[in-house]
């Protein structure tokens, strides 16, 4: 190989690489106002609880009737690596109809029904008497792919919205209301996530339970799988001719190992780039 | 050189590869299968006398319920069967204790006949009392008992002049006797002591509360009713009741189920959780009454010997509709445990059971003992496949790792040229 020819294929080789670095500085998100994703269907429902929430997407345009004081449920969708926000706005009844101020409130609750944080929006807002709608907001925490079972972290999952009013005079319940709401996702690919994966993720079982009598209850008792519909592993289940070899140190396969043989075989060939790159430059051969 | 070149594009290869979005998976929870019984809902109207008063953009209070309702069983699903009762719409005279018998079903609750409706609620005339609780108890027998939502959508103009029975006490023992009953109600040209009512008795059963103000708004609420009834009637929790103990506690499969709590009671439930399996529960206390301004709901899970393994809290104040906590818990060294009882015997190892207990601080000025039923509690059990923590040590990830690896590798490179050139000079000068 000539150094020459070797030399000009290096160049592109680094234009290259250096592309492919280029995207580990996460582009500045343009801070636009959410809209309903292009051709999503508007939903015109709400649930009154948990286990009656509308089931709606992040994308798509929530539009519904309702009364003061309702409390309204929808759920949706996140998976790991999404930072869902939700923005919903309220037009209220007519200043004349209202007694006084009120306070709205959007909670956000995970599969398990815990409380989840808001990170920015306005989470309860108050209203004067004479405002003409409000506005709330919720940014939800990026979702994380896995966690221990006892801290809080938002998981991959169900979550639940609910629109409420926490305060306000008695007289005014019942008034007709308009909500309109959004789910918004973020999907940040340009921050890595944890490693670890949610076996079942929080998807909260539906339907009724039964409780286990007599022989059944009696300790051994097999539980049947998940009701929502995760099977648990069956005790004593093979999980790969590997399980078990390599314990302590080799967790099966991630990424991870990508990642690193790849920089391994990067480096080497920068290696060698860089190797070839100090060779004297000899006198040009003639053709 | 074409080696070279060849081994790039498959390096680009593998690097677009990567770089390639993983698709998130799909794991929205459908829900379950129509049961074979219908969704069932009845509508009960105040024929009181009152209902006759012209405030409703000059309408009568009746005439824009009759429309209403007219519009309501031309748009019914077909799939829905509706019912319809009346209150106060006979008796005519001043006997209170006549007055107060006054309900009757014009429609059994069953496929709706549309014509053979909207006949029986033209030909309504305003006349007598207003027993609201009385016609809440019949309308809950007219739905009868099943294991799929009922709804009652209340419509009234006046507050109840037949109690006792207080129709807000009668709601709430009719949301307690184990048919999953919520009653919506709807106020015409409501005053307070009305609004107060209908409020009170949607909050005792989960229903809503809406004050009618025009014919449009009446209708459309009806109709959203209506079809909320068809929306969610599958989904009735399982009846349960908590022991005083872990010992006498039910033991539970994954699901939903219903209680009922009194204030600082405490409820305790057995789940049973393998070594490789994941527990996760959560508990929804729902605000039934009237309580004092602060409250708390503590959801623990304990080993059966009374050792807490985690906790789930939420406390709030102010007006809500329930209040939640939940929580995952899963065995710490599933492998250890297991190996341990292996060697013993040849039997299986028994599967561990865990101790769930729901408390809550919640409290009411007035009597304690005026506190039965208790409040309604939702308790929602999953097992599940254990998620164990990620273990990858002395691999690396991200963009940054090759950008290091391959800036030491070309210095490395560059290094290992100049040396050997250096190398190679020094020895041709020496030779």
């Amino acid at each position: 190989m000539k150094p020459t020819t070797l030399r000009r294929a290096a160049l592109p080789f680094l234009a290259v690489t250096a592309g492919l670095l280029l995207p580990a500085v996460p582009a500045a998100a343009a801070p636009t106002s959410p809209t309903p994703s292009p051709g999503a269907v508007t939903v015109t429902k709400a649930g009154t609880s948990f286990l009656t929430a509308t089931g709606i997407s992040a994308g798509q345009p929530v539009k519904v009737a309702a009364s003061t004081g309702d409390y309204l449920y929808w759920s949706f969708p996140a998976s790991a690596g999404e930072t869902n926000s939700i923005t919903i706005t309220v037009t209220l009844p007519s200043a004349g109809a209202r007694h006084g101020a009120a306070t709205w409130t959007v909670d956000v609750f995970d599969g398990l029904r815990r409380r989840q944080a808001c990170t920015a929006g306005a989470q309860t807002p108050s209203v004067g008497k004479d405002d003409p709608r409000v506005a709330l907001g919720c940014t939800l925490r990026t979702v994380r792919p896995w966690a221990e079972p006892w801290s809080g972290d938002p998981l991959p999952g169900t979550y639940y919205v609910r629109l409420s009013t926490t305060e306000l005079p008695e007289q005014d319940l019942g008034l007709p209301v308009q909500v309109e709401m959004l789910v918004s996702t973020v999907d940040d690919g340009g921050t890595a996530l944890e490693d670890g994966k949610l076996k079942a993720p929080l998807v909260p079982a539906v339907e009724p339970g039964s409780v286990l009598t007599g022989a059944a209850a009696a300790p051994g008792a097999t539980p049947s799988p998940g009701a929502s519909g995760q099977p648990g592993l069956a005790a004593g289940e093979d999980e790969g001719w590997f399980d078990g070899w390599f314990d302590g140190w080799f967790d099966g396969f991630s990424s991870r190992w990508i990642w690193t043989s790849v920089g391994g075989i990067l480096a080497a060939v920068a290696g060698v780039v860089g190797f070839a790159l100090t060779r004297r430059p000899r006198r040009l051969t003639p053709r | 050189m074409i080696i070279l070149r060849r081994s790039i594009g498959v390096l680009l290869g593998l690097m677009a590869a990567l770089v390639l979005p993983g698709t998130p998976p799909a794991i929205a929870g459908e829900p379950g299968e129509l049961g074979a019984e219908p969704p069932k809902v009845e509508l009960v109207l105040d024929v009181s006398g009152s209902m006759r008063a012209n405030d409703i953009n000059g309408r009568s209070r009746i005439s824009v319920a009759q429309q209403a309702f007219r519009e309501v069983v031309d748009a019914l699903p077909d799939e829905t069967h509706l019912g319809i009762r009346v209150l106060g719409a006979t008796y005519p005279g001043d006997d209170k204790e006549k007055g107060c018998q006054d309900t009757q079903q014009i429609v059994p609750v069953g496929p709706v006949d549309r014509e053979q409706a909207k006949g029986a609620i033209a030909g309504l005339r305003p006349t007598g009392f207003t027993p609201v609780g009385l016609a809440l108890r019949g309308a809950a027998q007219d739905l009868g008992t099943g294991g799929t939502t009922r709804r009652i959508v209340l419509i009234t103009d006046g507050e109840d002049t037949c109690a006792p029975p207080d129709p807000c006490e009668v709601a709430r023992e009719l949301a307690a006797q184990g048919t999953h009953l919520v009653v919506d109600t709807l106020g015409l040209a409501p005053d307070e002591k009305v609004r107060k009512q209908l409020v009170c008795i949607a909050a005792a059963t989960g229903g809503s509360y809406t004050a009618a103000q025009s014919v449009e708004q009446l209708t459309d609420r009806i109709k959203q009713l209506v079809d909320r009834a068809k929306d969610t009637y599958t989904r009735t929790p399982a009846i349960v009741a908590g022991g005083g103990e872990c010992a006498k506690a039910p033991l539970l499969t994954p699901g939903v189920y219903t209680d009922r709590e009194r204030f600082s009671e405490h409820r305790w439930y057995r789940i049973a959780v393998r070594p490789d399996q994941e527990l996760r529960a959560s508990v929804s206390v729902g605000l039934d009454r009237p309580l004092n301004r602060d409250y708390g709901v503590l959801l623990r899970a304990t080993a059966t010997d009374g050792r807490e393994l985690v906790r789930g809290t939420d406390a709030g104040s102010g007006r809500t509709d329930v209040l939640s906590a939940g929580l995952r818990w899963s065995a710490t060294d599933p492998e250890e445990q297991v190996d341990e009882e292996t060697t013993d015997d040849e039997e299986p190892p028994p599967t561990p059971t865990v101790c769930l207990v729901v408390s809550n601080s919640f409290s009411a000025s007035g009597p304690v003992d005026a506190q039965t039923p208790g409040m309604p509690v939702e308790l929602t059990i999953d097992v599940v496949e254990r998620s164990p923590a990620p273990n990858s040590p002395g691999l690396g990830k991200g963009w940054l790792l090759l950008g290091v690896l391959t800036v030491a590798g070309l210095i490395t490179g560059l290094l290992a040229g100049w040396l050997t050139r250096w190398w190679v000079a020094t020895w041709r000068e020496n030779s």
